[in-house]
Order: structure tokens, then C-alpha cells, then sequence
């Protein structure tokens, strides 16, 4: 039986750590990358006798999280403590969340699976929870029980950390995908985190389970760990269904599994049966107290939360008349669209111009240069600038994108580049025309076109004399001097 | 000039009027812990050259006319699970026999910056877990009164210094009874403050819900000073209460004609040793005496507190002993095959047979389906006696039980009963559960060993506690001379 016969009903639970300047519980720096077990402290050490006492920033974004992801968020909440063992988990216990969770029962809207495409789909967020990460270990063999030591590093313990939990509701990795690709962009928009799955600060596990089309009743279902990136996880989920697939064809039952994905084989592979279900035996946390989430708090969060993306692509279709195409892509992303937004309120023309130059041109040297959008040297001041001094005729379209170029890497300002170099477009017709008089010597074929009435040969005309005056010629000017002199 | 038997608050006034050095003072203690230390067993730890040299320190800013507290310069005990920097914290387990702790605890910054010397950490039940201290990894302390009882515990160590003359005060801990069952025992005053009173940063958890630190005083003064030296808002703590700073001491003299005394009906009786219930009876007509009103009162759930203490207390604690697994501190078993192994034998060899027990019914009943028949249950009745506790404070300004059953054991008596053993904190679990402060004092003496009388007080009231409590020690006439065994 071919897969497009079952129905793939996939769950996801997502990870996410959030952008904090401290740690959840006491007041390390979250800073990734430092000398390992430089960011530590006894608190987050789990030394004896030590306290947590929660980051009220880490409660401010999780709330936040929630209401980008339409939840409703608990009055009375509190932590739980979930008991397992693991050399980098420094209590023997995780704080966690057990069943009150901060934020629970919302949605997110993805494009869903159709032959057109434009069909919104909502997806259940079951519940947004806030817990501590665990330290990390380096293990000398594969994992913990074959290696000879372990290195531990608790910088990235007590981390603050939100888990997201959908609903069942996905039915194909492509919507999977599309799912963590919206997450990702409204987790990035209310500055909830970073989402970098490079540097772990987004994780995600996928439940997978098949059903005949038509059932109604949910299949057996396996977890999927181990995915690094958004292609993966689609991969991944395609993968994991076509083995059930295979399974249940043969008549065979799908087990309870947890399965790791493996990049070089692009296969899941057993990790540990899910028949014998861990005991986390939580228990309220005693040191921390039960929060009371004052409304009010809320309403102000509320208040502060930014456009959201699909509210900007409206926006930029209907009021800064953009293509659909160019607003889907830059309200993909905030730091690209508030960027885009700073050099639209300081250029005076089209928004279209700007658009085009963002996701041409700047698009282009970000990728290359390998450099963060906020960290780019050319100020939208500078971008607009640009783009102005184009429109006043002082450089050429062609001339522009090497000054772009060049303040992109510099920083430095596009009128005293021209200057300095020269680049300055020659439009005085006196100027021009002794080269304009030279190429019509040199050119007596295209001239003898030109004149039978080939008036496409202008344009090799024109394009020699840009050519002779190295792009700095207006066009238009020398377009109208070869007129006048061959008397079209 | 003799110094040993007498109280902090003349200490202070000698220290003050430079009548005395703190040199002088701390050498006299240290020399009595030296000559009655083999016999007693009271201390795991003495730090007889940091305590001098703090003392001098303390000696050269008073001549300066900067001492930092009325308190600088008096020697103090502290109990083994409270954390101190640079001096080993073992908690009397072979688990962290070696784990110097890298900060101290609220309580410890508190006497250090009021010039306090801190002479050594004391004995106790491993973990904090018993009633007797003989559940030390280390080795058992002796009844000061009687050499072949137990001084009570958790806080043993700390309660038979102070009878003993070794420091005239010391802190300890108490989760269900921890500083009042030694007091009691021991013949001194035990304080349990209200929960949330006193931080418990740097307190090493059994229960984090119970655990409070608590006071071991020669007489209700003394502990009156000290509770103001250690009482406040701890941002480090998320349980720490925020409050005015109260001066207990100032609000002892008050006349306590017409306050109401409670006398619980389910706290006599039963297992409750004859002569301890005429004690305390005899006790209360102390206090009538004294204008105090005296009437019994019912706390029904009362009867449940010492089964809700034995989930609550070790489920907690089966959480909070889990970091002691070899990786990042404390004792490792080193010739482990592999993580796993090293996980076990670790906490195997580590840990004692009492604090295993706790962590084996505290997984228990936070297992998957043990958890609402047990934990959720304790949890409601928690509450349950928490609000029974409040309706009967309302109208008593105290309740007064005994401290404990009985006078204190012999060593070896209860350690194959643990139920027995567990029966012991059956009038003190409840200071706990209630999260109300308690205090112990001395009331009479049976077959040579200490009686206590336990007065249980409202919330954050410590200073009317402490008010009844200190009429009644001078009303009774029952003063409690140092124990004069050794």
C-alpha cells in the first residue's frame, strides 16, 4: 500500500531557549560560547544548600511566546521538580513544569497541504511550559555507558528554556516544516529567542504515527530525536512514515519507540523502547513559591507585542504596494523587515525600489559576507541615499551596485565614495560628445544600420560609449547626442 | 574570670564594658570543648585557630571603638548542614565528609558581619534525618545529663554544646522537630522560627517545605538576641518572608495577664510518658499564676501530622538528595566500571541506612500511581491541620504541649524501631507542617534528665512567643544550670 494511503499524524515538541541576558534561576550569563564551566555559579552548580529564585524576564517571555502563539496563559502556575539521573543534570532534578503549565491552549496558522496552496491551516498549541536546561556533556564513545570519561560543561545549565507542545494536528513533514518555520519567525519576532538550531537554542522532537485514510482512531507512535535543522526534520518525518509504512504492509505492528535521526545515513534508528514509560515522580518545587500571574502584567505584555508577520505582509501589500512575493520574504524575517522599514521611512521614493534593492543586493552581501542583518555597516540612511543618488542621475544603476558594495563593507558614506572615485555620471552633452563623435567613426556598420533603419543598433552604440567612458556616461544624454548626430 | 556558665546576654555586657576580650572568652571555651570533647562528642569540626584569630580581630575593632555588633566576639556553634566557607560542611555523612563549601549561608554572612565566632560545626542525624543523632556517619554524642542517653536530634550536636558548656549558644535546623527534641533532651531552649523567618540559603535541604534554621540557648534571652541576628528578608531565598526587623529581646518584659494558653487534647496521652504530662500541666499552672487563661483546645487532624510529616518530609527529600551522585562534588567511588555504576556505588557507600529509607518511601510515594493515594493526600491534610492550627491561634495567643513523649532515651535503645524512633517527633511535626514557630524550654526534671514544654505561637510572632515564653522561665524558677557531668 503506498503512503498516500495512510494518513501521517505528526505532534511536535519544540525547545526553545529563551534570549535572557541571566540564567532562569540565578544570575550567570546566558553568553553562548564561552570557556566551558565559565558561566557557573553554586546555584546553578546545584551545590548543597543553594536556592533558585526565577528570572522575572524568563516569566515576561514565556508569557509573551504564549500570547504570539494565541494561548491562554494560567493565573496560578508554580514548578515542579522532574526527578531523573544524568551526570549533566547537576540536581538529580529538573525544574520543570508537571500540569500548570504558563501558557496553554493556542494555535498557530500555517499554510495547509492543498493543490493550491493558500489554504490556511490552524495548529493546536497544547502548552507552553518554562523549565531549566541541563548542562552538556562531551562523551569520549558514542554515549554514556561506552565511554571511558565524560567532560561535563554546566555554563548551558539553568538556561531558561520553553517547551512547546503541539497538538496532533500536522499531516505531512511539509507541514511540519512549515509549522517550526512559522515558529521560529513569531519566537524571533516577540524576541522570545534566538532559534538558532546551530547553536542549540531550538530543538525539536517529532511524534510520528500512521492511519488507514478513513480511520479515526490515532496508530502507534514513535518519538524522532536528534534533528538539527528544519530540512531534517521533514526528512526525517518522511522517512519515519515510510517505515511504518513498510511495517504495517507486512502485516507487522509499529512498537513504541524513541528513534535517533541519523544525517549520514538518513535514517531513524532505535534509540530505547517507550513500553517501560520513565517515572519523573515531579513534585512541586518547594523552594520556589506558586506564582500568581497578575493580568494587568499580562495586558502590558500584550500591549508590547510587536506587528506580527502576517500583519506586516498585509501592510506591505496594502500600503507600501510591494509585490505579495517580496513582502512574504522580507516580513520573513524582523531584524530584515525593521531594516527594510528604516530605509523606506528615509527614502523618499517607491517602496518597490527598496524592496528590490533588499532582497537584491543586500540580500546578496549578507549571505556572502556571512554577516547578521543588525550588524550590517551600511545604515539605511546610507541604503536610501543610494537609491537617491541614482534617482537625481549622479550614478548610474550599474555604477550604484559597486558603491552599495562598497559601503556595505565599509560603512562608508556613498557621496564621498563617488567623489573620491569619480564615479560622478557625465550628462554635459559638450563633454560627451567628442566621444560620442569617436564611436561613430570607429562604428561605420552599426552607423550604416542605424540609418537603413535598425534602430535596435542605437543600443550597441550607446553601450560603446558607456563602455569607452567606464559606465559613467548618463545614457539617456548619450542616447540623445547619437540621435541628433545620425538625424533620427 | 569564670565565663563558661554564664549567659550571652552578660557576655555581651562584659565584652562591652571591655571587662573582658573576646580572646580570653573564646579561650575559655575553646579549653572546656577541649577537655569535655572525648566524653560529649559534640562537634565534628573545631576551628580552634580561626576562632582566636577572629576574636582578635574582634578584640582590635572594639578598642577602635567599631565593633561591628553587640554579638562581636561571642563564640557560637553551628550545625553541620549549615554551610560554611572554608570549614567542612558534611553534613554527617560519609557523602560530603570532605565538601568545604565555596560560599556560607545567609545565617553564616548574618553572625560573621555581627562579629560572631563560629568555633566549630556540630554533630547530627545525617542529613538532618533522626531524633537522636546516632544516625551520624561519624559517631554518636552523648547526653550531657546522662552519658548513656542520646542528646535527642537532628540538632544533637549543637543542643549538648550549649548543655555542656562548649559555647554558650548554636544554631541548628529543624524540619519536624530537629532543635526543639534536643533542646528538650538536653534541658536548654530550642527555637524553631516561624517558616520563611530566617533563609534557608545554605541550609542543606532534607525538607525543603519544613527545614528551618533554629536556635539552641542556654535561656529564652539568650535566644531572643540571636533570633534578631539572624531573622530577615533574604532576596536568595524565594521563600524568605519580608518583614520589619522586630527587637525580640526589648518585647520579653511584657506582662502576659490575660493571654490565652491552649492545651491541644490529641498532644496527651497515648504514647506521652506520665510524668512528662504532669510536667507540663504543672507547667501551666505556672502560667495561670502568671494572669495567663488556660483552657483545652481540639485540633482533630492533629492525629494525622506524624503520617502526613513521613510522606511529606521524605518525598521532598528524595528530590533534594538526589545531586549527591559522584559527578560534581562530594564523594566519589572511584573504581566504578562505568557512569551507572558509579552513580550507585556512590550513593550506596555515601549515604546511611536512615537517609536511604527516607529516599526509598519518598520515591515510593511520589510514584506513578502512589502519588495522589500518598503525596497529594499528605499535601491536603498538610493543609487541613495548617488551617486548624490558624482557627485555634486565633483565640490562644499559645498552645502548649510537651516537646517531647518522653525524657531522653538510651543510645542503642530505638535504632532497630524506627516507628519508635519516628514517635518521637510526634508533638513537634506539627510547628512544621503549620509553618508556625515553636519554642522549647526546660520545665522539670525526671529520673535526672530534662523535661521540655513546648509553646507553639502565630505566624511571624515570634516576639509574643518568646514573651510567654520567657515569663514562664522566670516564673518557674526552673533554671537549667549547665550540665555538670563532665
Amino acid at each position: 500500500m503506498p503512503l498516500e494511503d495512510y494518513e501521517i499524524i505528526i505532534g511536535l515538541e519544540v525547545h526553545a531557549e529563551l534570549k535572557t541576558e541571566s540564567k532562569v534561576f540565578c544570575g550567570c550569563s546566558t553568553k553562548f560560547g564561552a570557556q566551558p564551566n565559565s558561566q557557573v555559579c553554586p546555584v546553578c552548580l546545584g551545590l548543597p544548600g543553594t536556592l533558585p529564585v526565577l528570572n522575572k524576564r524568563a516569566l515576561e517571555l514565556t508569557i509573551l511566546a504564549g500570547l504570539a502563539l494565541n494561548c491562554k496563559i494560567a493565573e496560578h502556575t508554580g514548578f515542579d521538580r522532574k526527578q531523573y539521573f544524568y551526570p549533566d543534570l547537576p540536581k538529580g532534578y529538573q525544574i520543570s513544569q508537571f500540569d500548570r503549565p504558563i501558557c496553554y491552549d493556542g494555535f498557530i496558522e500555517i499554510l495547509a497541504d492543498d493543490r493550491d496552496g493558500n489554504e490556511v491551516k490552524r495548529v493546536g498549541i497544547n502548552r507552553v511550559h518554562l523549565e531549566e536546561e541541563s548542562g552538556k556533556s562531551v562523551h569520549s564513545g558514542t554515549g554514556i555507558l561506552d565511554s571511558s570519561y565524560s567532560l561535563l560543561d554546566y555554563n548551558r545549565s539553568g538556561i531558561p528554556l520553553i517547551e512547546i507542545v503541539s497538538e496532533p494536528d500536522l499531516r505531512s513533514p511539509q507541514e511540519a516544516r512549515r509549522f517550526l518555520e512559522e515558529l521560529k519567525r513569531l519566537l524571533e519576532y516577540t524576541g522570545v529567542s534566538d532559534c538558532k538550531m546551530e547553536e542549540g537554542s531550538l530543538r525539536c522532537d517529532a511524534n510520528v504515527s500512521l492511519r488507514k485514510r478513513g480511520e479515526t482512531r490515532f496508530g502507534v507512535k514513535c518519538e524522532i530525536k536528534n534533528m538539527n535543522s528544519f530540512r531534517a526534520v521533514e526528512a526525517a518525518i518522511l522517512h519515519e512514515a515510510e517505515r511504518q509504512a513498510e511495517l504495517l504492509d507486512a502485516g507487522e505492528q509499529v512498537e513504541p519507540q524513541t528513534r535517533g535521526w541519523d544525517e549520514l545515513t538518513g535514517t531513524t534508528v532505535f534509540m530505547r523502547s517507550k513500553e517501560s514509560s520513565s517515572d519523573y515522580r515531579y513534585l512541586p518545587d518547594p523552594d520556589l513559591v506558586d506564582l500568581v500571574i497578575d493580568a494587568g502584567m499580562v495586558e502590558a505584555l500584550r500591549e508590547n507585542l510587536p506587528e506580527m508577520p502576517g500583519q506586516k505582509r498585509r501592510r506591505y501589500v496594502e500600503e507600501l504596494k510591494i509585490p505579495e512575493y517580496d513582502a512574504e520574504l522580507i516580513s520573513g524575517s524582523r531584524n530584515l523587515a525593521e531594516y527594510f522599514e528604516s530605509v523606506v521611512a528615509v527614502y523618499n521614493g517607491p517602496a518597490k525600489i527598496v524592496s528590490n534593492w533588499v532582497m537584491g543586493e543586500f540580500l546578496r552581501l549578507i549571505n556572502q559576507e556571512k554577516v547578521e542583518i543588525e550588524d550590517a555597516k551600511i545604515s539605511p540612511e546610507e541604503f536610501a541615499a543610494v537609491l537617491r543618488l541614482v534617482d537625481n542621475g549622479t550614478i548610474s544603476g550599474s555604477v550604484a551596485k559597486g558603491v552599495f558594495e562598497e559601503v556595505f563593507r565599509t560603512g562608508e558614506d556613498p557621496e564621498s565614495i563617488v567623489k573620491r572615485q569619480g564615479l560622478a555620471q557625465i550628462s554635459d552633452a559638450d563633454e560627451l560628445s567628442a566621444v560620442v563623435d569617436g564611436i561613430i567613426e570607429a562604428n561605420p556598420k552599426a552607423v550604416e544600420d542605424v540609418k537603413s533603419g535598425n534602430h535596435k543598433a542605437i543600443g550597441f552604440l550607446v553601450g560603446q560609449v558607456m563602455k569607452e567612458t567606464k559606465g559613467q556616461a548618463n545614457p539617456k544624454v548619450v542616447n540623445q547626442l547619437l540621435r541628433d548626430r545620425l538625424g533620427l | 574570670m569564670e565565663l563558661i556558665s554564664k549567659p550571652v546576654h552578660e557576655l555581651i555586657d562584659l565584652l562591652e564594658t571591655r571587662a573582658i576580650s573576646s580572646e580570653e572568652l573564646v579561650g575559655q571555651y575553646l579549653d572546656r570543648i577541649e577537655q569535655v570533647e572525648p566524653t560529649i562528642k559534640a562537634f565534628i569540626t573545631v576551628d580552634r585557630e580561626g576562632a582566636l584569630e577572629a576574636a582578635r580581630a574582634v578584640d582590635e575593632s572594639r578598642r577602635d571603638g567599631k565593633a561591628p555588633s553587640r554579638l562581636a566576639g561571642i563564640p557560637v556553634a553551628v550545625k553541620d548542614n549549615i554551610c560554611t566557607k572554608g570549614m567542612a560542611t558534611t553534613c554527617a555523612s560519609e557523602i560530603l565528609k570532605d565538601f568545604v563549601s565555596p560560599y556560607d549561608a545567609y545565617v553564616i554572612e548574618r553572625l560573621r558581619s555581627a562579629g560572631m565566632i563560629i568555633v566549630g560545626k556540630t554533630n547530627m542525624d545525617e542529613f538532618a534525618m533522626g531524633s537522636s543523632t546516632e544516625n551520624s556517619a561519624f559517631f554518636p554524642t552523648r547526653n550531657p545529663w546522662d552519658l548513656d542517653r542520646v542528646p535527642g536530634g537532628s540538632s544533637g550536636g549543637s543542643a549538648a554544646a550549649v548543655a555542656s558548656g562548649e559555647v554558650p549558644v548554636a544554631l541548628g535546623s529543624d524540619t519536624g522537630g530537629s532543635v526543639r527534641t534536643p533542646a528538650s533532651y538536653c534541658g536548654v531552649v530550642g527555637l524553631k522560627p516561624t517558616y520563611g523567618l530566617v533563609s534557608r540559603y545554605g541550609l542543606v535541604p532534607y525538607a525543603s517545605s519544613l527545614d528551618q534554621v533554629g536556635i539552641l540557648a542556654g535561656n529564652v534571652r539568650d535566644c531572643a538576641i540571636m533570633l534578631g541576628a539572624i531573622a530577615g528578608h533574604d532576596p536568595r531565598d524565594s521563600t524568605s518572608v519580608k518583614t520589619e526587623r522586630v527587637d525580640y529581646e526589648a518585647r520579653l518584659y511584657n506582662d502576659i495577664a490575660g493571654r490565652v494558653v491552649g492545651i491541644p487534647r490529641e498532644c496527651f496521652g497515648g504514647p506521652i510518658d506520665p510524668h512528662v504530662t504532669e510536667s507540663v500541666y504543672a507547667a501551666t499552672k505556672t502560667l495561670e499564676r502568671l494572669g495567663a487563661r488556660v483552657q483545652e483546645v481540639s485540633i482533630p487532624t492533629l492525629q494525622y501530622a506524624l503520617a502526613v510529616y513521613y510522606v511529606i518530609g521524605p518525598a521532598e527529600a528524595s528530590a533534594s538528595l538526589a545531586r549527591y551522585d559522584g559527578v560534581a562534588f562530594g564523594y566519589r567511588y572511584k573504581q566504578a566500571e562505568d557512569s551507572v555504576s558509579m552513580f550507585m556505588e556512590t550513593r550506596g557507600r555515601g549515604l546511611g541506612p536512615e537517609v536511604k529509607r527516607r529516599i526509598l518511601i519518598g520515591t515510593y510515594v511520589l510514584s506513578e500511581g502512589n502519588y495522589d493515594r500518598y503525596f497529594r493526600k499528605a499535601m491536603q491534610v498538610r493543609t487541613l491541620i495548617k488551617k486548624e492550627f490558624e482557627q485555634a491561634l486565633e483565640h490562644c495567643d499559645v498552645l502548649v504541649t510537651p516537646t517531647t513523649p518522653t525524657v531522653a532515651f538510651r543510645l542503642g535503645e530505638k535504632t532497630d524501631d524506627p516507628m519508635s524512633m519516628y514517635m518521637s517527633d510526634m508533638c513537634t511535626v506539627v510547628a512544621n507542617l503549620a509553618g508556625v514557630p515553636a519554642v522549647s524550654v526546660p520545665c522539670a526534671k525526671h529520673e535526672g534528665c530534662p523535661i521540655g514544654l513546648q509553646l507553639i505561637g502565630r505566624s511571624l510572632d515570634e516576639a509574643l512567643l518568646l514573651n510567654i515564653a520567657y515569663a514562664y522561665e522566670q516564673a518557674s524558677g526552673f533554671e537549667i544550670e549547665k550540665a555538670s557531668v563532665v
